[in-house]
This record gives structure tokens, sequence and C-alpha cells, in this order.
């Protein structure tokens, strides 16, 4: 009685329009079905329909293309939180940071957070770029995924070096400080590099004077810094990101053995 | 002695290096482990007759088939992703997600005093996952440490699948099928990059002074600069005082640096030829001096390193304009 009601109940979800519309697939084990899983639906369909059997083995991937996605994940979940509560200028930037401490629902977590994903992100991609080195899987025909993935390095290392001035507190604006220092020494570019002098290029002229928008680490650089990390740069990584996954699926899954 | 070692280890920032290093330790294990297996078991599969439904292309013999156990050599050699992959997948991401909760909710992002333009912290240093080419700043000048060697570490990478022609060891571990390509791959990534920042956060204390792990960072320990310049190195040991001008200097270090890539290219070159290998005919000319280039200029690093540590030598080339 009580399993025929059930049956019942689930038919009329399961016909319903609605349902439908959703779900364009049955629940039953067939090998049909677990082709549309894939295809069916936009983010597993980044997969290929089968993968190599040994490619499943913890030891051969490592799992760090995922992770490092998965963080890539998070990151703009916990990013997304962050912005809503961040200013970036020079007066409120540090007193954000303190209200997420002292005043924002989870501030603190939700901050910890982002800040150790990111940190994790660095070392992940690390580490995925030495598991497909040590499977030679940049080789034909996957040489050109190999490349996309070097962009999505810089990004990650970029992405992770522009938030870190946006704390506005002394680690931040030290270590951006340093690092774009070096800007100063670009040949030809920089007022400090070779020939930079011989070409006219002064302090207020150089490439460092256009990524921090001014001669000194202040507000404007401040801005900048957080248009690079919270716009520009994510989207360019999630195209990229894009490009990588579709080649992967494209040059025949993770690579295997001839 | 431990005590300045934790101090450092233990700032919240540096935590992830600690972590980075376990990692690195481990993959590096599981890597080499993988791959010396797989070797052993092509090594003693070689001469068999492959197992059913084993199939080789070329020189290349198919190892999958002999790194499964036995009772598995039979099963389809491809699953469906779903559930399979996406199992795994899922399993991974709550892992993942664990491990981030619980480093979350105890350890706190560091806060430090609201920026200051006028206090300058000694030392002040770059993030973490940069202080490799922060501390290059110690052998070379800004403009190659801090934007020349980047962009050759990322253009160098990315011609990698280019200048590789060896075919093997594509999609699995193997270490005999292509050992330098390994060597070089972990001595950039290890020795050079890892190394450095190790070195970068726990050696490098006030004025970027080097202090063996332990040791107190003291800032005003008085380090004499003694270091001096090629030509002058050279003066001093041969006793030709005629070599320290100026001109000297220049065209000593121009023909050093040609000679050094000049000879680091020609050697193995000439040397290759004789042993009549067949890689330099697969890699080709333009290739091979791509290869070149970029190994012989990587080890620019642990030479300057050496040259500096051993013989006090600052720079090899020195121009009104650049120094190197
Ligand atoms: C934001 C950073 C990155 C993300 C999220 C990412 C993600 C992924 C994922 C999910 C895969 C599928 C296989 C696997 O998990 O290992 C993959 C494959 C691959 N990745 Fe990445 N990746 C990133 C950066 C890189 C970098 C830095 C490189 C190399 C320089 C790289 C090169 C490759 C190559 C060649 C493959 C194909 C591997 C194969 O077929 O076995 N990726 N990536």
């Amino acid at each position: 009685m009580l399993t025929e009601q059930r049956e019942k109940i689930k038919e009329i979800v399961t016909e319903s329009q609605v349902y439908k519309s959703i779900f364009r697939r049955g629940f039953e084990d067939t090998t049909k079905n677990r082709v549309l899983a894939i295809f069916g639906n936009v983010f597993l369909h980044l997969h290929p329909p089968y993968v190599k059997r040994h490619a499943l083995k913890f030891t051969h991937s490592w799992c760090m293309g995922g992770i490092t996605f998965l963080l890539f994940l998070v990151l703009c979940f916990t990013g997304v939180f962050l912005c809503f509560y961040y200013h970036p200028d020079k007066i409120n930037a540090y007193r954000d940071m303190k209200y997420f401490e002292y005043d924002v629902p989870f501030g603190v977590v939700l901050r910890n957070m982002h800040r150790w994903a990111a940190h994790l992100m660095v070392i992940t991609v690390w580490l995925h770029m030495t598991r497909v080195f040590m499977t030679g899987s940049y080789k034909p025909p996957r040489e050109f995924n190999w490349v996309v993935g070097v962009f999505l390095l810089v990004l990650t290392l970029l992405l992770s070096f522009t938030g870190y001035l946006l704390t506005d507190d002394q680690l931040g604006f030290w270590a951006v400080t340093v690092g774009t220092n070096m800007a100063r020494a670009t040949p030809l570019l920089g007022h400090e590099g070779p020939f930079g002098e011989q070409l006219g290029v002064t302090a207020y002229n150089d490439i460092r004077f256009a990524l921090l928008g001014g001669s000194v680490v202040g507000g404007n650089a401040l801005l900048r810094a957080y248009v690079w990390h919270c716009v520009a740069m994510p989207v360019t990584a999630i195209l990229f990101l894009a490009v990588h996954f579709w080649r992967t699926r494209k040059d025949g899954g993770t690579a295997g053995p001839l | 002695m431990w005590h300045n070692i934790f101090k450092i280890a233990s700032k919240p920032d540096n935590i992830p290096i600690v972590g980075m290093l376990l990692l690195v330790f481990f993959f590096w294990f599981l890597s080499f482990w993988a791959a010396f297996k797989n070797d052993r078991i092509r090594r003693a599969a070689a001469g068999k007759p492959r197992p059913e439904g084993g199939k080789s292309k070329g020189d290349v013999v198919d190892v999958i088939d002999f790194m499964y156990p036995e009772e598995e050599q039979g099963l389809p050699k491809k699953v469906s992703c779903w559930p399979h992959l996406v199992k795994l997948e899922f399993i991974c991401a709550i892992a993942v997600m664990a491990l981030l909760m619980f480093w979350s909710i105890p350890i706190d992002a560091p806060l430090e005093e609201p920026s200051d333009s006028t206090l300058t912290p000694n030392p002040s240093k770059a993030p973490w996952y940069f202080l490799g080419l922060q501390d290059m700043l110690v052998y070379f000048d800004p403009w190659i440490a801090g934007v020349l060697l980047p962009t050759f570490i990322i253009v160098g990478l990315m011609v990698i699948p280019y200048v590789d022609v060896n075919p093997k060891g594509n999609g699995y571990y193997t270490f005999a099928e292509r050992p330098f390509a390994i060597l070089v791959y972990w001595f950039g990534f290890f020795v050079l990059w890892v190394l450095e920042i190790v070195i970068g956060t726990f050696c490098r204390g006030p004025g970027w002074m080097f202090f063996w792990p332990g040791q107190e960072w003291d800032p005003h320990r008085v380090v004499a600069e003694v270091n001096i310049n090629w030509n002058e190195f050279l003066a001093n040991i041969s006793g030709i005082t005629a070599l320290k001008s100026e001109t000297a200097g220049l065209l000593l270090g121009i023909v050093t640096i040609l000679a050094y890539f000049g000879l680091g290219m020609a050697v193995p070159y000439l040397w290759l030829r004789r042993q009549e290998s067949s890689i330099i005919y697969r890699l080709g000319l333009i290739r091979y001096c791509v290869v070149g280039f970029f190994f012989w200029t990587m080890m620019t690093l642990p030479i300057k390193i050496v040259l500096r540590l051993m013989f006090s030598i600052k720079y090899i080339l020195v121009t009104p304009w650049f120094n190197i």
C-alpha cells in the first residue's frame, strides 16, 4: 500500500513538466544514463564521459588540478562576501579588516579562509605542474594545454600578490613595495633600469608608475590592486580555465600510456 | 637555537611554507616511487609476451598492461566518468574543505599595524612565494633578478613541450626513459625555487644579511664588504694589475659571458655528435640552442652563488649602463 503510494508520488514528480525540464534522464543505472549525466550537465560536461581507469588512482593525478580548481572556487565564493564589506581606499581599507575581526558575522573565518585558500592554491598549482611534468603529460598532443597552464600559474601568483596589498597593513604594504620596486629596474621601461634614463624615463612615467597609478604605493595603487584582484584577473583566469579544461578533455582526457 | 626557527616558522604567513615543504617531499617521494616501480616493471617485462589485450606502439612498451595486478588486467581500460570520477572528486573536495575549515578556525590571517610609508620594517620581505626572486637580488642586479630572470622562467616553462622531443614517458611515471628532463626540472623547482624560498624566509635577517637557522638576528652585525669584480679577481690571482682597468673589465666580462654560453653549447654538442647520439638529430639546431640557452641561463644562479660565497665575486661584466 505504502510502496504503491510512494511509487505514485515518484511518478507524479518525475513525470511533471517542471522536473522533466530540469533533469533530462532517468535514474536507472544504465550506460546511457551515465553518459547523459555528464553530457546533460553544463558543469560535469567538462569531463569526458569515460576516463582511463589508471587515471582514477590518487597516485596518478594526485587530484591536484581538481584541488586547485576547488580552491579557486572557494576563493571566488569567500571573495564575493569579502567584497560586500570592503572599501578600496586608504581611509577604510584597514578599518574594514578590523571590522571583519570584530563585527562582521563569521568575518574572521571568512577572511582566514580566503587567505589560507590563496596560499594553498599557490602550493597546489606548483604541485599540479610537477605532477604533469612527472607523467610527461605536456607531450604531444598536450603542448598547448601546458602553455595555458603556465598562464594560469602566473595568474595565480599575481592574484595572490595583488590581494596582499588590500589589507593595507604593514605586511602587505611593504611586500608590495618591495615587489613593485623591481619594476623600476625594467630595462628601457623603468627609471632605474638599463637605458631607462637615456630614454627619458623617470619615476613619473615608467612602468612602475603605470602599475601603481603613482610614484608611491598609495590610494591609487590600492584601487588598481583591487580592480585587478577582484575583477580583471579572476575573469581572465576563468577564461583560461575554460580553455584549460576544454583542452584536457579534447586531448583525450588525462594522459595515459599510449 | 630552535627558538628563532620556531618564531619564524610559526608566523601565520609562513605556515604555508612548512606545509609546502612537507607536501613537496611527499610528492617527490611518491612520483619517484611510481617512476622506479614502472621502470622495474618494464625491465622485467622486456622480452616477455604481452598480457591478453595489450598493445605496443613502436618502441614504447605499454606499461599500463603491467601496472595492474593480474586479476584486474582483464577489466576494461576505461570506466564511465559518472559515477567513478565524480565520486572521487566529491570525496576529495570534502577532504580539502575539511582541512581548510580546520586551518581557518584556529589560525588567524595576519594583520599588522596600519601601513606607514615612513616605517620601513627591516628586513622587508616580499610574499613568501616570491622570496626566491627577492633572494636573487643578492646575486644579480634588480633588472636581471626582478625582470629578466622571471620572464625567462615563464618563457622557459612554456617552451618545455616544444623542445622535449623525447617521445617516451608520455602519460606515465618513469625515470629511466627521461632522466635529463626530470633532473633538470627538480633542480630548477626544488633547489633553485623552493630552497631559495626557504633561505629567503629563514636565513635572511635585517639588511638581508645571511643568518644560519637559529642564529639570533642581530641588526648591528657588521659584515665587511669585500666583494670584488671578476676582472679584479683575475688581476689578483694572476698578478697582472693592468686587468684592473675599466676597459679590461668590460672586455673580460664580454669574453667570459660569450665563452660561457659558447662553450656551454658547443661542448655537449660535439660530445653528443661523437657519441653518435640520435638526440641531436631529433632536436635540430634551433631546439638545441633554445635548450642550451635556458639551461645555462638557469645555471648562472648556482654559479653566481658559488662565486660569491667562495670568492666574493660580485660582477662578471661591468659596463657604465648595467652590470651582470
Ligand atoms: C589555476 C590553475 C590550474 C588549474 C585549476 C588546473 C586544473 C587542471 C585540471 C582539473 C586538470 C585535469 C587533470 C588533473 O587534475 O590533473 C588539468 C590538467 C592539466 N594541466 Fe592544469 N590546472 C592549473 C594550472 C596548470 C599549470 C600551472 C600547468 C603547467 C604548467 C598545467 C598543465 C596541465 C596539463 C598539461 C594538463 C593535462 C594533463 C593530462 O592530460 O594528464 N595546469 N589541469
